[in-house]
């Protein structure tokens, strides 16, 4: 499984890269995986506030959805719109499926690096 | 096979009605411009077509029908004579009421009968399925507090094993959901309700016995500890199959409920509607009931509207031809009958969870109501069958799937729910089945993940489906 | 008694022991004595098959059917093809569950694949879904797919059905979005007032088309006002009025929902009934209830199966837009037979029968010494004024006529349908001038 190195991650399975005070955010490899082929992304607009810890979009697979959570405080910039003609996308490659890029990101969570986060996953693993 | 566009011949057509016997009017107003492109069938041919369609539907009548929380009883063929009674169907519904007399007497004694079933005070019979029913009632419990002033009670409780219905019905009637974890035995957990009780509740939604099949033994327990915050308790009828005539409701602490005409009073499902689910309530919340309410007095029907009514909450009087049905039923039935099919939906769940319990995982092993859940989460680790492998698998031998995946709290769950229509050699045939299932599980496993192989497709694609979307027949341009 | 189970009281002994038990109580040991019944249900004993027959049969003779039905108000008496029944008759339909399983429910998919095609092609519209409870519910729900946070009134007109303007309040007391009343002018929804009440944070203008009183409103103008205020157009439509008139696509509408009961449906003394839903596809996700997709099996066998379930009450629990779950398939496939019966020329065909009588009936009636209350072009319903309205409704019921719908002490709301015969409705008009004179 693919944790690149250059992004940060969170414990709901977010990564997020940062580019000044804007950052872009999407689901990891592991997220992908457990969730299954993903039919459909609900995207803010542009121009929405998002808040650390809280749920900004959500993913359908076919028999379940599941929150995603933005991991800093900010303004929505700008969506990823492919990603609503194309889910299939975030399987297929997920850190470049990028779901939002934020701006004026004034908080964030604790954030993990790629190691700490693939500690993080092999500790969820075990625990099925 | 075709679409019945596809079998679509240009100028094919049934003789329907007479020429037009007065002067043709023309419309003035702008008029459609758009072709339309409606199947021009001969009656040969839309009742072949149809006839096909029925050959790759199953119903009840086709076979052992065993899902969990559906209460696939056999439908009764009187009720279905009794609802096709032109003093019924040709009725509309706006014409004076003392030329419906029948009508609405029939309405009375459904629903004085299903009060007595339920210990209910007082009912509406509009509501036009399941969670339309839940909505009302959560409607009435919002009319009370807010009648109240008591505008600080915004929450309404519901435990993690709930329908998916409840929580959506809430949100529906403007409520913030509470939900809460069920204990070990999937039952409420007394700390834990009280807990999330206050000054805020509104209400608390249950079914009991609740979607694992369980009668939580806590019950008056329960509704006095929302009572005891100022909150109304409401009970989700979808399982009452178990108790009518055992235990009723309005005995345990509820104050509304919703009951499945189409569950537990045996009018059928008819792929996936008409139901019903007539609301009841105690008295002191029938004044805020939706209007029309249909009352006695002395030994006549009539028409009420309630004093502070919520207001309609769909068209006229409800699923009337199913109230007929329902009704049908219960005179069927009787108070000898109505007890006498509880008890026998609980022995033929129980007679086959026992019989099933050596090779599958009871989720809770315990004496079940009218339905149990299974796990096959050990399987799916060990084996790599999972529920859907073998509800798919039940399908060559016949018999419909149990519910996959539900109640969410159990994973890999498969809810079976035989109901009392059942005979015991039926029963045998689907537990040898599930036993064969699970020698197939350990010799080929592989087999499994293919199921079903007699069935007029396979397993379709449903990624496909939700990706691509095709949802009606595109017509050439 | 009939109770329909099959098992002996042998064989339910030999069950009970091998399941482990003793006595039938031993199963209910987890309610508490105190909690059950005590005795039997106040209710009659059970009853044979013949004895229930006799029963419910004499209820329903006590019922009066009358031979011509004036009155529609949203109950409509339209001739039912004998196909129709037939087929929907069929046991595997009526007594199927919701198709979750679609390998053993092709044949349900299927014709609620058709279904939805065939509400798309009336409509006009791009995506329909597999039916809610009734016109009125329908309505409903087509206001809160329009909700969203920026947007939370909803506008609708005075000239919609009672009932349905009566449930839109309901599910507004609900979910808490404000309700308002866009008042009516001449019988027709008051355009002026629109204009002034929109504003910008309106979600949406819900009209019926024809409206309450048969008049046919200006549909185009007033969907086109609720777009420039960036609101959603609703149209609840009559089915026949969308063969005839300019359809809720053409004329701009977001979402067109509606009774279905005319296509096919009994009255039934109000139920059930069939409430379409139709939208742009746009709206798609926001539409509620199930909606059937087609897709293909591992051998690459067209497949039909309930798709976009992501959107639903049993997935997404609370914040699921609607939680509709059963829903009037059956009622939905009755309309899709009707549909299949009466073909394209059929639908237009028995629109221009019902706009004609009605409008012969209306110059009868004027002849009679009524007056139309108002001047706008109706369909196949329209109001008179003059006359007591209650004894019209007494002579004509003497006659085996169920008149229009008394709406006050001198106006009656009549509809003709093409099962009116030209004879009966100069009787009608007869008697009314008898009453009159």
């Amino acid at each position: 499984m693919n944790f690149p190195a250059e992004l940060k991650y969170t414990k709901s399975h977010e990564w997020i890269a940062f580019d000044g005070d804007t950052a872009c955010i999407g689901i990891t490899d592991y997220a992908q995986e457990e969730l299954g082929d993903l039919v459909f992304a609900n995207l803010p607009q542009a121009g929405d506030e998002v808040f650390a810890g809280e749920a900004f979009a959500d993913v359908e697979s076919v028999k379940a959805v599941s929150d995603i959570y933005s991991p800093v405080t900010g303004t929505v910039l700008e969506i990823n719109e492919e990603l609503l003609d194309h889910p299939e996308l975030i399987n297929e490659a997920p850190y470049d499926a990028w779901f939002v890029k934020v701006e004026g990101v004034s908080a964030q969570e604790d954030l993990l690096d790629a190691d700490e986060y693939a500690a993080f996953v092999e500790e969820e693993k075990a625990k099925e | 096979m075709k679409l019945i566009f596809e079998e679509s011949r240009p100028g094919r057509k049934l003789g329907l009605l007479p020429e037009c016997d007065v002067e043709k009017y023309e419309i003035k107003a702008p008029k459609r411009a758009l072709k339309l492109h409606l199947p021009e069938m001969s009656e040969t041919g839309i009742s072949r077509h149809y006839t096909q369609l029925a050959k790759q539907t199953r119903g009840v009548n086709d076979g052992f029908y065993p899902l969990g929380s559906c209460t696939m009883k056999y439908n009764p063929k009187i009720n279905e004579d009794m609802a096709s009674l032109p003093g019924f169907t040709g009725l509309h519904p706006l014409q004076p009421a003392d030329t419906a007399k029948g009508a609405l007497s029939l309405m009375l004694g459904l629903k004085e009968s299903l009060c007595e079933i339920t210990g209910m005070d007082d009912m509406t019979l509009q509501p036009a399925a399941g969670a339309h029913g839940e909505f009302t009632g959560l409607l009435l419990i919002k009319a009370y507090h807010t009648d109240r002033k008591d505008l600080a009670r915004t929450k309404i409780i519901v435990p993690d094993s709930a329908h998916g219905t409840n929580p959506a019905s809430a949100h529906m009637a403007g409520f913030e959901i509470v939900n809460i974890k069920s204990n070990e035995e999937g039952c409420i957990d007394l700390d834990t309700l009280r807990s999330v009780c206050g000054p805020d509740t509104a209400g608390l939604m249950l079914t009991n016995p609740n979607t694992v099949g369980i009668f939580d033994p806590n019950i008056k327990e329960i509704t006095d500890i929302v009572h005891a915050a100022g909150g109304l308790c409401y009970y989700d009828g979808a399982n009452l199959n178990a108790i009518t005539g055992i235990a009723r409701p309005g005995d345990m602490g509820f104050d509304v409920i919703h009951l499945n005409l189409h569950k537990t009073f045996s009018t059928p499902h008819g792929g996936g509607g008409p139901g019903a689910g007539p609301v009841g309530c105690k008295s002191f919340l029938k004044k805020f009931l939706p209007w029309p309410v249909v009352e006695r007095q002395d030994s006549e029907a009539f028409l009420s509207m309630p004093e502070k009514s919520i207001g309609t909450v769909r068209s006229f009087f409800g699923n009337f031809l199913v109230m007929v049905k329902a009704y049908t039923y219960i005179l069927s039935l009787g108070k000898e009958g109505i007890p006498e099919a509880s008890t026998n939906a609980v022995l033929n769940a129980n007679y086959m969870r026992v019989k099933l319990k050596d090779k599958y995982k009871m989720a809770f092993d315990h004496t079940c109501m009218h339905e149990f859940v299974m796990t096959l989460e050990h399987e799916k680790h060990s084996l790599g069958i999972t529920a859907m492998d073998i509800a798919k698998g039940l399908i060559d031998f016949g018999i419909h799937p149990p519910t996959m995946y539900f109640p969410l709290i159990v994973h890999e769950a498969l809810m079976i729910e035989p109901t009392e229509t059942e005979s015991k050699e039926t029963l045998d045939d689907c537990i040898d089945a599930f036993l064969k299932l699970y020698e197939t599980a350990l010799e080929n496993g592989e087999k499994l993940h293919g199921a079903p192989y007699t069935s007029p497709i396979g397993r379709p694609d449903e990624v496909l489906a939700a990706r691509s979307l095709k949802l009606k027949y595109e017509f050439e341009a | 008694m009939s109770s329909y189970i099959p098992n002996t009281a042998e064989e339910r002994e030999l069950m009970l022991r091998e399941a482990g038990y003793s006595s039938f109580d031993e199963l209910y040991a987890d309610i508490p004595d105190d909690l059950k019944l005590k005795g039997e249900l106040a209710l009659p004993s059970g009853k044979s098959e013949f004895e229930v027959r006799k029963e419910v049969s004499s209820l329903a003779s006590r019922n009066k059917q009358f031979g011509t039905v004036l009155r529609g108000a949203g109950s409509y008496n339209h001739y039912i093809p004998s196909i129709v029944k037939s087929v929907t008759s069929k046991e595997e339909f009526v007594t199927a569950y919701t198709p979750y399983q679609p390998e053993i429910s092709q044949g349900v998919l299927q014709s609620i694949f058709e279904y939805q095609t065939m509400i798309c092609d009336i409509t006009g519209l791009d995506v329909a879904n597999a039916s809610v409870y009734d016109g009125a519910t329908a309505a409903a729900e087509a206001a809160a797919m329009c909700i969203d946070r920026k947007r939370s009134r909803i506008l609708i007109s005075a000239a919609v059905n009672p009932f349905v303007l009566s449930t839109v309040r309901t599910y507004s007391f609900g979910s808490g979005n404000k309700l308002e009343i866009i008042p009516e002018k001449d019988g027709l929804t008051d355009i002026e007032k629109l204009k002034e009440m929109i504003g910008d944070d309106a979600a949406c203008v819900i009209i019926q088309q024809p409206n309450y009183y048969g008049l046919i409103e200006d549909a185009r103008a007033i969907n086109a006002l609720a777009h420039e205020a960036g609101a959603k157009a609703v149209m609840s439509c009559y089915p026949f009025a969308l063969a005839l008139l300019e359809t809720p696509a053409e004329a701009g509408a977001d979402i067109a929902v509606g009774e279905g009961q005319p296509l096919g449906l009994p009255m039934s003394f109000g139920g059930p009934y069939l409430g379409f839903m139709a939208a742009t596809k746009d709206m798609m996700r926001k539409l509620p209830g199930r909606i059937v997709g087609e897709t293909h099996d591992a051998d690459g066998n067209r497949a039909f199966v309930l798709t976009l379930q992501a959107r639903e009450q049993h997935i997404r629990r609370e914040k699921a837009s609607s939680n509709i779950c059963s829903n009037e398939a059956l009622c939905a496939m009755t309309a899709a037979v009707y549909m299949s019966a009466v073909g394209p020329d059929g639908m237009v065909e028995v629109a221009e029968q019902c706009v004609s009588k009605a409008h012969y009936f209306a110059e009868k009636l004027k002849e009679s010494g009524l007056e139309l209350k108002y001047k706008g072009e109706f369909f196949n319903e329209f109001v008179t004024k003059g006359g007591d309205a209650d004894a019209i409704q007494a002579k004509l019921a003497d006659a085996g006529i169920l008149s229009g719908l008394v709406m006050g002490s001198d106006e009656i709301l009549w509809c003709c349908t093409e099962l009116c015969t030209r004879k009966e409705l100069d009787k009608a008009a007869s008697l009314v001038k008898e009453v009159l004179s």
